[in-house]
């Protein structure tokens, strides 16, 4: 099996672009020009330039001696959370600001749950001196509002999504009706790997830099370039799509995806997808998705904002049916006390997306011998407030 | 003969009305078209309201989230359009989303449209290709008219390409825009529409997005076959409950 997209925008039975007629101008000059544009010598002259220079890739893989020795396995981490701006999103919005000007847009939207994609959008913007206009639930507003200053600070224009849970899908909703209505001049960058296609293969491929450095970084440490386990928190999946990219097809590489429960995968507030969902369409593309029995997108709750998606990736929803990845729940208490344990144990705070994934030692054992390599996705500071809160600091 | 095909043998400037299926209240549904047929409308678009209308502006979403408040869905919208068809003789289409339809069975849909009367189905989500490849011979076997939409953005080619595989009409979105964003007409639209005009083609054009009263509903049918009107008429039913729809309706044309 091949867990990479096929020529028809499609990853197994999901993807695809289920979009109205209005956008199919814009998807199809993206689907007919993505790949000549971004495999173009300058290109990636000009991306990689920027990923080192101005991101700081490569970002440090990094040995992880104490928690290893409490968990009795081997544990590195890829210090995505190092990139400027604090996340793994930086290196998609690099690569589609370059595409986007190449395609000669003036103007640029994108959505945003817990702010970093936004944050990562008007920076690129601010860099190219383009017109930004990013969407943000509201609740996410009030829930990650250092994240909102920084977007506010850096030129760009935030916009409340109001409608329905007032989330990242709202959020998502609204950049694309925003789309509809100017065609011609702006660019909507997407910031997971979700959306109609090309969009789930363009973020992957942009964010696959990640296990490209881990191959490379993982041999000077172990001589070999495959872990055992490559291990990340889904959300939409952009940062997991990141790590897992070079090892879609290599089956000694096992796979674990890790999703957001909530207050519990039965609670009625939860976000795990793969658990909760039903094949279905969001946002243009046929996926694992959280709905009613009559095909009514319902809301999904987790207590961090970026993981806050009724839907997933149409990359990962074929990893999930195809067993080719494990897919564990992780409750919002669990995430809060990995993210605790994680910073007292190697003085790294993680943001509460990235925690979800160090909380999977309560579900998975581990050999002494065995490698994890575990995408370490953003940095917590944006989450200092909630941390506060929980914890009583 | 499709009573779609019907309805464009017989009248110009087809006046066709969308609304909400369940709003403002659960059993408005059948009220509403009893009182739009009594109007004069020639067409009627019935909204199968989802939770996440990406084409639609603000009017359309608030409606859509009321009526599924009220408890609206797709079986309890085919037993009311059933309830009221042996009534109505103009043709009836419902405009939907392609996941509550997809959930429900495309196949039972298509049979439970058939049953109940439905002449066509809109489903702006559903794009050309994998109707082709996978839906089409569905739809075609319960006597189901597709309706595809184009836009000033939409080539040539790709218009002929949909006028081709069109039965009934073709929806044309008056503007780069979601549903009831503007009120006005301006130049840029007139020259699309003179160019749709000049192509001359197989299928009628429906004129919708914008349409909101009697000048902007002229001036779209003098350049089509007729046109549509949405957030308009939902905004009115808002205000106005179901009792002032003919009224509404005398005030187009």
């Amino acid at each position: 099996m091949n867990y990479n997209i096929d020529k028809n925008g499609f990853y197994g039975d999901f993807g695809g672009a289920f979009i109205p007629e209005m956008l199919h101008q814009n998807i199809n000059e993206l689907k007919k020009n993505y790949k000549k544009i971004t495999s173009d010598k300058k290109f990636q002259s000009e991306f990689t330039k920027l990923l080192h220079d101005y991101v700081g890739r490569p970002t440090p893989l990094y040995f992880a001696e104490r928690l290893s020795e409490k968990y009795k396995t081997k544990i590195y981490l890829k210090r995505e959370d190092l990139c400027h701006t604090g996340a793994h999103k930086i290196n998609n919005t690099i690569g589609q600001i370059l595409l986007a000007k190449e395609l000669g847009k003036t103007r640029i939207i994108a959505e945003t749950g817990a702010g970093q994609h936004g944050v990562a959008t008007a920076t690129v913007c601010a860099l190219m001196g383009l017109k930004c206009v990013i969407y943000m639930g509201e609740v996410d507003i009030v829930r990650q509002s250092p994240n909102v200053a920084r977007m506010k600070m850096l030129g760009a224009e935030v916009k409340p999504a109001k409608s329905g849970s007032k989330t990242l899908k709202d959020a998502t909703n609204e950049a694309i009706r925003d789309w509809i209505n100017n065609p011609m001049d702006t660019h909507y960058i997407i910031g997971s790997v979700v959306g109609p296609h090309p969009y789930p293969d363009m973020v992957a491929r942009f964010q696959s830099v990640i296990s490209k450095e881990v191959k490379e970084q993982l041999f000077e440490f172990e001589k070999t370039k495959n872990p055992d386990y490559v291990i990340a928190c889904v959300g939409g999946g952009s940062n997991a799509a990141g790590i897992y990219y070079e090892y879609l097809n290599n089956k000694k590489v096992k796979i674990i995806a890790v999703e957001a429960a909530g207050f519990g995968v039965n609670s009625g507030k939860s976000a795990a997808t793969s658990q909760l969902g039903k094949e279905g369409i969001i946002h243009g593309s046929k996926t694992l998705l959280m709905q009613t029995n009559d095909g009514q997108i319902t809301e999904p709750y987790s207590i961090s904002a970026g993981l806050d998606y009724p839907g997933v990736g149409p990359m990962h929803a074929h990893l999930f049916k195809s067993e080719r990845a494990e897919f564990i729940s992780i409750t919002d208490d669990e995430a809060m006390t990995a993210g605790l344990e994680l910073s007292q144990l190697e003085g790294i705070i993680p943001a509460i997306e990235t925690a979800h994934a160090f909380a999977i030692f309560e579900y998975k054992k581990f050999k002494p011998e065995e490698i994890l390599v575990f995408n370490l996705s953003g940095r917590g500071d944006k989450d200092l407030d909630t941390f506060i809160k929980y914890f009583k600091l | 003969m499709n009573r779609i095909d019907q309805v464009f043998d017989k009248k110009k400037k087809i006046l066709s009305i969308y609304f909400t299926a369940g709003f403002p209240n659960l059993d408005d549904t059948t009220k509403i078209i009893e009182n739009l047929q009594n109007s004069g409308v020639d067409i009627i678009e019935i909204g199968l309201p989802f939770s996440d209308p990406l084409a639609d502006g603000p009017t359309i979403q608030e409606s859509s989230t009321a009526a599924l408040k009220n408890g609206m869905n797709t079986s309890l919208l085919f037993k009311q359009i059933k309830n009221i068809r042996s009534k109505i003789s103009i043709p009836l289409i419902i405009m939907g989303y392609f996941n509550p339809i997809l959930q429900y069975g495309v196949e039972k849909f298509c049979l439970d449209s058939k049953i109940s009367g439905i002449d066509g189905l809109i489903i702006p989500d559903l794009p050309i290709d994998i109707y082709t490849s996978t839906y089409k011979n569905i739809f075609e076997s319960h006597n189901l008219y597709n309706i595809f939409l184009i836009t000033p953005q939409t080539s040539t080619d790709r218009i002929l390409k949909i006028d081709k595989i069109s039965k009934g009409f073709i929806y044309m979105v008056s503007d780069s825009s979601i549903t009831g964003a503007k009120n006005i007409i301006d130049k840029s639209q007139k020259e699309y529409f003179l160019r749709i005009k000049k192509m001359n083609l197989n299928n009628p054009t429906i004129v919708g997005f914008g349409i909101s009263n009697s000048e902007t509903f002229k001036l779209a049918t003098n350049y089509s076959d007729g046109a549509i009107i949405g957030s308009a008429f939902i905004s009115h039913v808002k205000v106005n409950g179901i009792k002032k729809i003919s009224s509404f309706i005398k005030s187009i044309r």
